[in-house]
């Protein structure tokens, strides 16, 4: 590779929406400076448009799509995906966070700007194709997340939830790191595609234990960004404790972007041992959904029963990746899409729900929402029914292709496994079904305020996009087919 | 647009006006909902008025691409098995409609809104004629009953509506992977390509292989139809559910499992059909029995209802079972039958509630002085319930019996104790709460049948008589479909004895 430092234009074009996130993200910092933290509200609309700038930034980068910086970052049809994915993420959230945040009385710049570079980190990991690169994409994307889990200072919660999340994530990032030194001591590049070639050649061979060390090292610091056992206990501890809207957001963008790398490491790099890895992720799987879904059904607080949900979901997700097929990445692509607004959907209403100094997260609270928010249950019904994975919504187009994949793959006993659990699945959201529309109303229901103008956009714009999925997947799952080729 | 695809939008149309409409304006969203399952109902006779009773292959087709890769297509279509079965359903709806118009007081809005999304559902899995889009119907026809039976239900609603939901759920998943294999062996999701592939003998799977997909199917349609052991969902769901509910239950959608059982097990998996067929006549027949001998001692009146449906249907699953013509033939006659008579007994068990708000017998008694006309009708239906000649159910019950026969005689007389069992339980259930001397509190509150009750049962009497003599109005087309399955079924099965010629078979004309 010639070392040449100075970027083209074509190269920063690819590289676009990272740019201005973190352009955004610095002057919402500096105005915040600026105005004395007075304009939070003003600095939401500045960040808003800056994540539709990046969004438009993100399509036109789709349309060059060529590498970066020397091969590190790359702009495929892959990382163009996610990319939206996550911005699309980050607006949903910016756009249900508003009036959470003025309700608690902690509607500040940061909040908006910690947001956006970690946004900008999500773009970087995904469109990584270099281990270095992937890592310090990781790290932005990580760090900013453990300061928004703890964004409420005065809650005790949150501080918990913050702590957790950082010292267990930093240890995941140094299993990580550890992975990375050693495939670089082995292969003695950081390059994915050379990772693979070195892996490729037979004679000599390498150092299968130290190869074997590291995708071990590696799957385990994905599998915490993922929340896949036997690393998914931080999450309902952090979703339960951090501000609702930002446990939306690490249910959504961060997890998204970690499952992309999760699939562009292993499936590129990785590749040629697949037969090792397997296995550990086909078990991976089928503990991940099981936990989720057994613990999800004893759960009576929202915020820790969509955890528990989310850990579950991780779990599909994990079906698809054991199954190593392009149908399987697609299916990943397809599913994690229509997941980002079902699950953004359902914790915004509970954002909503809950009111000031989050009262009200027990199941039971939601008593009676059918009869007196017709509209509002309905929109919560339509993401319940999603997250069940009941035809004509987003989730259960991605249930099926994956299971589709599994099945595929020759992963018979997995996909009957993992269908077997979507039914015991079924209990626990049914569950709030059943209170919601046939429990008689409960005074936490009564005194309801109208759900604001942002908030409605946002489950409005996340319910459509759940039934559009779900009767017209094509649209997404045939570009999600086209780019699912990951470097081969 | 052909008639079908009219007649499949049309609920769904109603549904997203219904959504539209203000919701305190209760008696327009009544008069909406009515208005359009009327009109469903009438265009859906205009399938009958048109259907070619010997045409070959599906007829009302229509085949459009609905999702490319994997390529899910809107492929709908009727045949004799499907076309009284989409009739029933829309003449139900608005007997449903009729039979909700007061009892119903809460969420009105709600309740017809999704009691039309139900009529879709319901409508859509009879037609459906690709595996991915019936298995689309087949699940959006469970969250409406769920809601139905979990906002609008009686005391223990909310048990029996996530029981129900759960059951279903645990069964289709199953049939979920199995379609999917199906899909990744043969490429296609579709119905008739299958049929043709298995035709030439294309749709070749290893023993075991038949035999899982086969279970896969079964389970989910036997818990559905339902068949002993798996009917406990049945009774709570009947019992907690609104009238209307309970009649759309019983009688529309118990028979989306037995019509999965003859439209898709009997032609794909002939042979693991043959092979299961004693294990699941034996349970067919344990469960005509034993219905009929819990309905017996039952003393809650809808359930006792319920009951009779495990042991009514115990024969519609024997007559598949028997892969005789007749046997066929009797078990979807049946399900209409069965389909008109126990939706008729849901109907007038919720009228006797809706007098005396109570369901145990116990609460009743002497009812025939103050409700003449309303203990004349119910004569009627249960005596076409228990298989009186001239009535409906005697018709389909001597078909599968007759069909029984040709293959076995230890299963009919086993079976057709079932049939005295049924009129111990029916004319005992209606001594003790038509005669004998009449409470002070039956007196001051039972009053006999007003306009719009008639107006619900009236159809519904007429049938009862007319598929009990007429029978050549509705048996051609099943014949002819059912023909068509059977051969279908005995594709590549080796050891199976034909005790009748195919012509023969084919009486009543």
């Amino acid at each position: 590779m010639p070392a040449s430092f100075v970027p083209s234009g074509a190269e920063l074009v690819r590289f676009l929406p990272e740019i201005i996130l973190t352009v955004v993200a610095t002057l919402v910092m500096v105005l915040e400076a600026l105005t004395g933290g007075r304009a939070g509200r003003e600095l939401g609309h500045l960040s808003l448009a800056g994540l539709a700038a990046a969004l438009a930034a993100a399509l036109v980068a789709g349309d060059n799509p060529g590498a970066a910086f020397s091969g590190m970052i790359v702009c495929d049809g892959f990382a163009t995906f996610f990319r939206l994915v996550v911005i699309a993420a980050g607006i949903l959230i910016v756009l249900c966070s508003g009036d959470y945040l003025r309700r608690e009385g902690a509607e500040k710049g940061e909040y908006y700007a910690l947001l956006l570079y970690s946004i900008a980190g999500q773009c970087v990991m995904v469109g990584a194709n270099e281990l270095i690169v992937l890592f310090i994409g990781l790290e932005i994307s990580s760090i900013s997340s453990y300061v928004l889990a703890g964004y409420l200072r005065a809650d005790r919660r949150a501080n918990e939830a913050a702590v957790k999340y950082f010292l267990l994530g930093s240890f995941a990032t140094a299993f990580l790191l550890y992975g990375v030194a050693l495939i670089y001591g082995a292969t003695g590049t950081t390059y994915l595609s050379g990772i693979r070639q070195a892996l490729r050649v037979i004679e000599p061979p390498l150092p299968g234990l130290l190869v074997g060390a590291s995708a071990a090292l590696m799957f385990a610091g994905f599998a915490f960004k993922v929340s896949a056992a036997p690393f998914q206990v931080w999450a309902p501890d952090v979703y339960q404790g951090a501000p609702t809207p930002v446990a939306a957001f690490l249910s959504a963008g961060p997890k998204a972007a970690a499952f992309a790398v999760f699939l562009r490491v292993f499936m590129t790099a990785f590749e040629p041992i697949v037969e090792q890895w397997q296995p550990i992720v086909w078990a991976s799987a089928l503990a991940t959904m099981i936990i989720g879904n057994f613990a999800a059904l004893l759960q009576s607080n929202l915020k820790r029963l969509l955890a528990y949900s989310s850990i579950a979901h991780a779990g599909y997700v994990m079906v698809a990746i054991a199954g190593h097929s392009n149908i399987g990445t697609a299916a990943v692509m397809f599913y994690l899409a229509a997941y980002v607004f079902m699950n953004v959907g359902a914790f915004a209403v509970v954002a909503y729900f809950s009111r000031q100094g989050e009262r009200y997260l027990n199941v039971q609270d939601l008593a009676g929402l059918g009869a007196r928010q017709p509209v509002t249950a309905a929109l919560l019904s339509i993401f319940l029914l999603s997250l069940i994975g009941v035809p004509l919504t987003g989730g259960f187009f991605g249930k099926f292709y994956i299971f589709k994949a599994a099945l595929d793959a020759g992963l018979i006993w997995l996909t009957v496994l993992g269908l077997l659990n979507s039914a015991v699945a079924a209990y626990y959201y049914l569950r709030i079904l059943v209170v919601m529309y046939m429990h008689e109303p409960g005074e936490a229901t009564a005194d309801l305020p109208p759900l604001g103008a942002a908030l409605k956009t946002t489950l409005w714009s996340c319910a459509l996009a759940t039934l559009l999925l779900g009767i017209f997947p094509s649209l997404v799952l045939d570009y999600a087919g086209r780019s699912a080729l990951l470097g081969r | 647009m052909n008639l079908l695809n009219i007649v499949l939008a049309l609920p769904l149309a109603g549904f997203l006006v219904l959504l539209a409409l203000p919701k305190d304006r209760h008696e327009l969203i009544r008069r909406v909902a009515l208005a359009v399952s009327l009109l469903t109902f009438v265009l859906s006779l205009g399938l009958a008025a048109g259907f070619q009773d010997d045409a070959p292959g599906f007829q009302f087709a229509t085949d459009a691409p609905w999702i490319s890769s994997p390529a899910i297509r809107y492929h709908v279509g009727l045949d004799g098995v499907s076309l009284w079965l989409v009739i029933l359903t829309t003449l139900l709806t608005p007997i449903g409609i009729l039979v909700s118009w007061r009892s119903i007081t809460r969420s009105v809005k709600e309740f017809f809104v999704l009691f039309l999304l139900l009529e879709f559902g319901l409508a859509g899995v009879f037609v459906a004629l690709d595996l991915f889009l019936f298995y689309v119907f087949w699940e959006v026809s469970l969250v409406p009953m769920y809601f139905l039976i979990g906002i609008w239900g009686h005391e223990r609603r909310i048990y029996a509506a996530v029981k129900f939901f759960l059951f279903t759920m645990a069964g289709s998943v199953l049939m979920l992977a199995a379609i999917i294999w199906l899909y990744n062996t043969t490429g296609t999701f579709d119905f008739e390509v299958l049929l043709k592939l298995a035709a030439r003998g294309n749709l070749a799977f290893s023993k075991l292989e038949e035999l899982l997909l086969f279970l896969a199917f079964f389970v989910a349609f036997a818990i559905k139809v339902p068949l002993f052991p798996l009917h406990t969902w049945l009774p709570d769901a009947h019992v907690e559910a609104p009238t209307a509910g309970s009649v759309m239950l019983a009688s529309v959608m118990l028979k989306m499992g037995c019509y999965g059982l003859v439209r898709f097990c009997l032609p794909l998996f002939p042979r693991a059909s043959h092979q299961c067929a004693p294990w699941i006549v034996a349970l067919a027949i344990v469960g005509i029995i034993y219905g009929a001998l819990v309905a017996m001692v039952q003393p809650n009146m809808k359930k006792l209802v319920a009951y009779t449906s495990v042991s009514h249907l115990g024969f519609v699953v024997l007559g598949v079972f028997s892969f005789t013509q007749m046997g066929l033939d009797g078990a979807v006659y049946q399900m209409i039958n069965h389909g008109i008579s126990t939706g008729a007994l849901f109907i007038l068990v919720g009228y006797l509630y809706e007098r005396q708000h109570s369901l145990e017998i116990v609460d009743y008694g002497g009812v025939a002085t103050p409700a003449p006309c309303l203990a004349g009708v119910f004569m009627v239906t249960a005596l076409a319930s228990a298989g009186l000649p001239v009535l409906n159910n005697f018709v389909g019950e001597f078909l599968v019996l007759q069909g029984t026969a040709q293959v076995s005689l230890k299963w009919t007389a086993l079976a057709a104790t079932g049939v005295i069992l049924a009129a111990c339980y029916m004319l005992w259930l209606y001594q003790r709460v038509f005669f004998g001397e009449t409470p002070e509190h039956v007196r001051a509150h039972v009053y006999d049948l007003k306009a719009r009750e008639w107006a619900a049962m009236l159809p519904l009497i007429v049938l009862m008589v007319w598929l009990g003599t007429a029978t050549r109005t509705f048996l051609p087309p099943i014949s002819a479909a059912n023909a068509r399955i059977l051969e279908q079924s005995q594709a590549n099965v080796e050891v199976q004895v034909r005790l009748v010629p195919p012509g023969e078979a084919r009486y009543a004309r």
